[in-house]
C-alpha cells in the first residue's frame, strides 16, 4: 500500500495542530511531476517528540575526531559523556606501532562536584600531562561537555599552555552538547578544528605517488575503509588519508598534498572538502562506496578526473575481477530478497547511500530520511545559497580560509575543470530525493510515533536504522538491520562488503525467529465495529441519512 | 527557627549590617548562625575577629566528603555559630553551584539544631543565578531583608531583586520582611526609601545612619555593639534586630517598572 496525501494527513492529525504543521514540512512524497520539492531540515525537534538525534559532542568526539587512532581524546566532563561515546560507533582501527593506537581507552577528567564549583582547568592541565606521560601520543584532542560551557572553564589556553609545555599538537573543541540542533553541530565544529589546527601542519609539498588522493567521511564502520582502500590499492590509487576512520595525526597532517579529495559521507565533511578546495585547489569528487553500481561508478569517475588512459584501464579490469568474484556468492541471497521492500533512515548520507545496495539485491525503499542532514543532502548543493541562516546555524561559525600562498596548485586546468563538473559529481552533492521513486516517501528526523505508523501502514520486510529505534520494529515482526554500527557485522562497503551485506540481510529475512511473532495486523481486524439494534423505532443509521 | 536571608546591591553593607544585627540579637540571647553565601568569605570577619575561618567549600576541597561540622564551623561573638561556604578565586568555576554544594552539605551535616533562634544568610550582590537563590529556595530562608539605600543603583538593584523573591514567593513560602537603610546621606534618603518600601508593598524596617564609629569598628575587625557597645550606633543595630524580632510584616513583593522607580526618585529623591 502507497501512501498518499490523505493517509499522510491523517497519519500528522494526531500531532497538537503546531507540531502537524511543523512536521509537515519535513515530510515528502516522492513526486517527479511537480519539480524540486522543498523539504525542511536541521530544525530543533520538537520537545515531546521522541527523536534518534544526538549532541554537538556526539557529533564532534564521537563521530569525526574519535577514530583518530594516534591521538588521545580527552573528554573534559562528567564521566557519563566519556563512558557513553566509548566505543560505540565500531569504527575500526589498526596500527602499524601497536603504541600507537589509543581507541580501546575511554580518557575523562572525570569532573566531580569541586571541580565545577572551582573550575576543572586546573585538572584537565594535569591530565594532559599525565596523557603524555603514560601514553605518548602524536597529538591530543580535548572536547567540551555540557557543564564546561556553563562554568566557562578556558579549554583554548589549557591547550595552547599544554602545547608549549610538551611540543606536541594539542587542540580543544568547544562542542558542548547543548550547540546546535544536532550531532550535525558538532561535526561542524571538528571540522573547522581540524583544519585551523593539524590539516597542512605536515612538511610535504609533493604528493608521494602518481594518484594521490583522500578519502573524507569514511569511518571505517565494521572495517569499511580498508575494503574501500584494498580496491582503490589495487587499481593504483595512494590513500593519503582518510577522515577519520582508520585515521591518524601522522596521515592527517599532510592532507594537503591530495591531488583529489573523495567525499563519502557529505553530511560531517564537506566543510573541509570546501575548505582544502579553497586553500588548496583540491577538488572533491562525491563517491559513493555502498553498492556494486555505485562503487563501480565512483571508480569510473575517479579514473575519468585523472584522465590516464593506464589508470582507466586498469581500473575496468578490477571491476570486471571484482565482479567474478561476488557476483556469483550474490545470487542466493537475491533469491531470498527479491521483491522486499524497507525503510532506509540513517544520520546524514546512508539513509541516500543503502538505497542502491538494497536495490541491487531486489529490496525497494519505500521510505527513507536522514537523522540530522540538512537541505543539500535532500535536494542538492544548488540549494545552498536559499537556506536561511538561523540562530542555531549561526552558532557555530563558518571558518573562512583563504588560498595558501606557498601551497595553492591547481590540479587540473581550469577548463578540463568545467567539463569535468558536466559529466561527474566534482565539487557537488546532487542529494538524496532525486534518486528516490516516485510515491516513496522521505522524512527528516523520523520520530518513533511516526515510525510506528509508517510500519503500520506500508509493512516493509526491513528496517534500517540505528540501536535507538531497532526493537520497535523487532515487536511488530519485522527484522531490522543497524546501518550505523551494522550490528556487530561488516565491512559493508564496496565489492565484498555487498556479499556481507546480502548474507547479513538474508539472514534477518529467513531466521524462524519471526514466526513466533505476529504482529497485530496478521490475526486482528484492521477495522473494528459494532452492530446495535435500533430501538423505539429510531435508526441511528436513518438519522444520520436524513 | 527564623531564617533569614540578607540581600542587596554590592558593597551597600550587607555583611556589616548583618553581623551589627546578629551581633545585637546574641547580646539579647538568642542563638544565631551566620551563613556565608559570598565566595570572598568575608560574612562574619567581624565576628569572629579576623578571617581565620576555613570555608566549606575549600575544606571538601581538600579533605573530600568526610567532613565534620567542626571543620566548618568556628563561634564568634556571644557564641554565634559562624560558616563560611567560600567559593571559586574571581572568574573561574561556578560559585552558584558552590553555595547550592554547600548549603546541602551543612544539611546533611545537621547544622541546622533546634535550639537555633535564627540562621541568616549573607548574600552576594544581584542574585546573578539559581545558586544565588538558593538560600531562599526549597523552604529554607523563609524573610528576607534588603539593604539599600537613598542612591539610584541600590535602589535599582533592591527592585531588581525583588523581582527573584517574586517569582520564589508565588511558588513557595518565602516573604519579603523590609528593607533595611544603610544611609549614604544622600538628599532626603529617609523619605525616598519610606516612599519606595511602601511602592514594593513592604515597610523600611530602620534607618540605619552614617557613622564613622562603623568604620573604625570594621578595621578592629569587630562589630560595633563588640566594639563601643555605649555609643548611639550601636543602639541603632540593637533597634534593628529588635524590629526584626518583632516583625509581622511580610508580603510578596511588588516590584515596580523602571519608569516608576524613576518617578519615586524624582518625587522624593530631590530637595527642593
Amino acid at each position: 500500500m502507497a501512501i498518499d496525501d490523505k493517509t499522510l494527513e491523517a497519519i500528522l492529525n494526531e500531532f497538537p495542530a503546531k507540531v502537524k504543521r511543523s512536521r509537515k514540512k519535513h515530510i515528502l512524497i516522492k513526486n517527479s511531476d511537480a519539480g524540486p520539492q522543498e523539504i525542511e531540515a536541521n530544525t530543533r525537534t520538537i520537545p515531546g517528540i521522541m527523536t534518534n538525534r544526538g549532541c554537538a559532542f556526539a557529533g564532534c568526539k564521537g563521530v569525526v575526531l574519535g577514530p583518530l587512532k594516534d591521538m588521545v581524546h580527552i573528554v573534559h566532563g562528567p564521566i557519563g559523556c566519556a563512558y557513553y561515546s566509548w566505543m560505540t560507533r565500531r569504527n575500526k582501527a589498526k596500527s602499524e606501532d601497536p603504541k600507537k593506537n589509543f581507541l580501546s581507552y575511554c580518557v575523562s577528567t572525570d569532573m566531580q562536584e569541586s571541580d565545577i564549583v572551582f573550575g576543572g582547568e586546573k585538572k584537565l592541565a594535569r591530565m594532559i600531562d599525565d596523557v603524555v606521560e603514560i601514553f605518548n601520543p602524536n597529538a591530543i584532542t580535548i572536547s567540551a561537555t555540557c557543564p564546561v560551557g556553563l562554568i566557562g572553564d578556558d579549554i583554548n589556553t589549557v591547550a595552547r599552555l599544554a602545547r608549549e609545555k610538551h611540543g606536541i599538537n594539542i587542540t580543544a573543541y568547544t562542542c558542548e552538547g547543548y550547540k546546535g540542533v544536532s550531532q550535525s553541530a558538532g561535526h561542524h565544529i571538528a571540522n573547522n578544528g581540524l583544519m585551523e589546527n593539524i590539516i597542512g601542519q605536515g612538511e610535504l609539498e609533493e604528493p608521494p605517488a602518481k594518484y594521490t588522493i583522500n578519502i573524507l567521511g569514511e569511518y571505517n564502520i565494521g572495517g569499511d575503509s580498508w575494503e574501500v582502500e584494498r580496491v582503490l590499492k589495487e587499481i593504483g590509487y595512494h590513500v593519503q588519508a582518510v577522515m577519520t576512520g582508520n585515521g591518524s595525526y601522522e596521515d592527517l597532517k599532510n592532507a594537503h598534498i591530495a591531488q583529489l579529495n573523495l567525499v563519502q559521507c557529505h553530511r560531517s565533511i564537506n566543510y573541509i572538502a570546501s575548505m582544502l578546495e579553497t586553500k588548496y585547489g583540491t577538488p572533491w569528487l562525491k563517491v559513493n562506496f555502498i553498492g556494486i553500481r555505485a562503487t563501480i561508478e565512483s571508480l569510473r569517475n575517479m579514473a575519468q578526473y585523472f584522465g590516464d588512459e593506464a589508470l582507466i584501464k586498469k581500473t575496468e579490469e578490477v571491476i570486471e575481477k571484482e565482479l567474478m568474484e561476488i557476483e556469483p556468492q550474490l545470487e542466493p541471497y537475491k533469491k531470498i530478497c527479491q521483491g522486499k521492500t524497507t525503510f532506509c533512515f540513517v544520520g546524514g548520507s546512508r539513509g541516500h547511500h543503502y538505497q542502491g545496495l538494497y536495490g541491487e539485491l531486489g529490496i525497494k525503499t519505500v521510505l527513507a530520511g536522514y537523522e540530522f542532514a540538512h537541505r543539500d543532502d535532500y535536494e542538492g548543493r544548488e540549494v545552498i545559497p536559499n537556506i536561511k541562516p538561523d540562530a542555531d546555524s549561526k552558532n557555530i561559525p563558518d571558518l573562512h580560509v583563504l588560498p595558501d600562498e606557498n601551497r595553492y596548485r591547481l590540479k587540473i586546468p581550469a577548463e578540463r575543470m568545467e567539463e569535468l563538473k558536466k559529466k561527474i559529481p566534482l565539487s557537488y552533492y546532487a542529494g538524496m530525493n532525486t534518486t528516490m521513486q516516485d510515491g516513496s516517501i522521505i522524512v527528516d528526523d523520523l520520530n518513533h510515533y511516526e515510525t510506528e505508523e509508517f510500519i503500520r501502514i506500508l509493512k516493509p520486510d526491513i528496517f534500517s536504522s540505528g540501536i535507538k529505534d531497532k526493537y520497535i520494529p523487532h515487536k511488530m515482526g519485522i527484522p531490522s538491520k543497524q546501518l550505523h554500527n551494522y550490528d556487530y557485522s561488516g565491512p559493508y562497503a564496496g565489492f565484498r562488503g555487498a556479499v556481507n551485506f546480502a548474507r547479513d540481510v538474508s539472514m534477518s529475512f529467513i531466521t524462524p525467529a519471526w514466526n513466533f511473532i505476529v504482529p497485530p495486523w496478521k490475526d486482528k481486524p484492521l477495522l473494528e465495529g459494532s452492530i446495535e439494534q435500533c430501538s423505539e423505532g429510531v435508526c441511528p443509521v436513518d438519522d444520520d441519512k436524513k | 527557627m527564623r531564617q533569614v536571608a540578607i540581600y542587596g546591591k554590592g558593597g551597600i553593607g550587607k555583611s556589616t549590617t548583618t553581623q551589627n544585627t546578629v551581633a545585637a540579637l546574641a547580646e539579647s540571647g538568642k542563638k544565631v548562625m551566620v551563613v556565608g553565601c559570598d565566595p570572598k568569605a568575608d560574612s562574619t570577619r567581624l565576628l569572629l575577629h579576623g578571617l581565620n575561618q576555613k570555608t566549606v567549600l575549600d575544606t571538601l576541597r581538600d579533605e573530600g566528603e568526610d567532613i565534620d561540622l567542626e571543620d566548618i564551623l568556628r563561634f564568634g561573638y556571644g557564641t554565634t555559630k559562624c560558616v563560611e561556604s567560600g567559593g571559586p578565586e574571581p572568574g573561574v568555576g561556578c560559585a552558584g553551584r558552590g553555595i547550592i554544594t554547600s548549603i546541602n552539605l551543612l544539611e546533611s551535616l545537621g547544622a541546622y539544631t533546634d535550639d537555633l533562634d535564627y540562621v541568616f544568610y549573607d548574600v552576594l550582590g544581584d542574585v546573578v543565578c539559581g545558586g544565588f537563590a538558593m538560600p531562599i529556595r526549597e523552604g529554607k530562608a523563609k524573610e528576607i531583608y534588603i539593604v539599600a539605600s537613598g542612591e539610584m543603583m541600590a535602589l535599582y538593584a533592591a527592585n531588581n531583586i525583588c523581582k527573584g523573591i517574586q517569582k520564589f514567593a508565588t511558588n513557595g513560602e518565602v516573604r519579603l520582611g523590609g528593607i533595611i537603610c544603610n544611609s549614604r546621606k544622600v538628599d532626603n534618603e529617609y523619605d525616598l526609601l519610606k516612599a519606595f518600601a511602601e511602592e514594593l508593598g513592604s515597610q523600611l524596617i530602620h534607618f540605619v545612619p552614617r557613622d564613622n564609629l562603623v568604620q573604625r569598628a570594621e578595621i578592629n575587625k569587630k562589630t560595633v555593639i563588640d566594639f563601643d557597645p555605649a555609643a548611639d550606633q550601636a543602639d541603632e543595630y540593637r533597634t534593628l534586630a529588635k524590629n526584626i524580632d518583632g516583625n509581622d510584616m511580610f508580603v510578596i513583593p511588588k516590584p515596580m517598572v523602571q519608569d516608576r522607580l524613576e518617578e519615586i526618585l524624582m518625587e522624593h529623591g530631590i530637595l527642593d
